[in-house]
């Protein structure tokens, strides 16, 4: 019989693979790298790519990832993959607007009542054209 | 008849609002098993992750990461997890009660707090704090809310971690026990405590870090405390689901019973009304 690992593979939002594999490969940061069953502890980041499991010589199951780590263990090869592309900037940008979000409703605190009043207006307004909408059909 | 007209139409009123919460009541009740699904969908990334963390406080890196090291705290950073809107029971001044009792109880030892809210309420009443320091925030994230909505406000306080700005990080928010029950739960992401937990692998060993373990490190730590929040946000998205059901349950139940004994007062006005009426065109009949 062959040795096998297990190998798990999970994204923040739903769990993606799980079961016993012969070998597993993976676009690590510094290139595409193979795991074999007992293979040394290792940890790294991935890069967008394939993760191609293989179950068996005829069986190999391939799976897209936009990034993610790697951990290695000699009976386990966990695979966090990310779900959407992430970017420094982009996280860097994310912030910056978070905290003016905070800026804003300290500085103007009936602001959010505003937002709350607007919305309900908005909500009537589409009512009342769904309504209109639906009069209309039934004049013709 | 002109007899109970005023009661009449308050119960076709309170009917009215019967049949909103009754609405309201099975859209929370569809929804909330949705994000039960979803709530559960997160869970094998936060257990993976929780368990490589675990490896690696038994490795014996020869970096330190900082986000691993206890520092004395000065001032703490709060993120507080509250549903976007109301009409929930009690989940959010449940949840908000416990975080004041958390800010007096720093406030006593002379702990400064900074708060990032996720969710508008959570917004709308730390604002409204005078001695709360408000330094993010986040909302209107829908039934859906996807990791990368949340990534600003982390990033901002890990960054206040990584700039000694805070010590220590906690999140707040309500953890899903059942359908009846949600509790608020405060949890403590940072200094990341690895030492409570028992571990299988023994011996002195460390991974093969590629490209670096500062880099490896640094990518993982965040991606933990991020899956933690997330986590924290979309068993709040349950909870909040499940309160709802629950509130709108006991409006429709409480709209039942008003109606019933309005139903009561009317038709005991409308039989003395008749009583009357009869008893008058007899007695006018004997007169004659």
């Amino acid at each position: 019989m062959t040795m096998t690992v297990h190998v798990d593979i999970v994204s923040a939002e739903k769990e993606i693979f799980s079961g016993l594999a012969e070998m597993v490969f993976a676009p690590a940061e510094l290139g595409e790298v193979g795991i074999s069953p007992r293979h040394a502890p290792f940890i790294t980041k991935l890069n967008p790519g394939e993760v191609r499991v293989k179950v068996t010589d005829k069986e190999s199951y391939p799976f897209f990832i936009s990034g993610g780590m790697l951990e290695v263990q000699p009976h386990l090869v966990t695979i966090l993959a990310d779900t959407a592309i992430r970017a420094k900037d982009i996280d860097e940008a994310a912030a910056m607007e978070a905290k003016a979000r905070a800026e804003e409703a300290l500085a103007d605190k009936t602001g959010k009542i505003d937002y709350e009043s607007a919305h309900a207006q908005l909500l009537q307004a589409i009512m009342q054209l769904r309504t209109l909408d639906r009069l209309r059909k039934r004049g013709e | 008849m002109a007899v109970g007209k005023e009661i009449r139409t308050k119960i076709a009123s309170i009917k009215n609002t019967q049949k909103i919460t009754r609405a309201m009541e099975m859209v929370a009740a569809s929804k909330m098993r949705k994000t039960k699904d979803r709530m559960q969908a997160t869970r094998p990334y936060a257990r993976k992750i929780a368990q490589i963390i675990k490896h690696l406080a038994q490795a014996n890196p020869e970096y330190k990461h900082p986000f691993l090291i206890q520092r004395e705290v000065k001032r703490v950073g709060l993120i507080v997890v509250s549903s976007d809107r109301g009409l929930c029971g009690g989940l959010n001044s449940n949840l908000f009660r416990k975080s004041l009792s958390l800010l007096t109880q720093w406030r006593s030892d002379g702990v400064e707090v900074d708060v990032c809210t996720i969710g508008t309420k959570g917004a709308g009443f730390f604002c409204s704090l005078k001695h709360v320091n408000v330094i993010g925030q986040i909302g209107k994230l829908g039934d859906t809310p996807h990791l990368h909505d949340i990534v600003g406000v982390i990033k901002l306080m890990l960054d206040a971690y990584s700039e000694n700005k805070i010590d220590e990080l906690y999140v707040v928010s309500n953890e899903f026990v059942n359908t009846m029950t949600q509790r608020p739960t405060v949890e403590k992401l940072l200094p990341v405590a690895a030492n409570d937990i028992e571990g299988s692998l023994t011996g002195h060993w460390d991974y093969i870090y590629e490209p670096d373990a500062k880099e490896v490190l640094d990518h993982l730590l965040t991606r933990y405390i991020e899956s933690i929040v997330y986590q924290g946000l979309v068993e709040n998205n349950a909870c909040e689901q499940a309160a709802r059901m629950v509130a709108m349950k006991g409006a429709s139940d409480n709209a039942g019973k008003l109606i019933k004994e309005l139903q009561l007062v009317y038709n005991k006005a409308r039989q003395a009304a008749i009583t009357q009426e009869i008893s008058e065109i007899v007695a006018g009949a004997a007169a004659v």
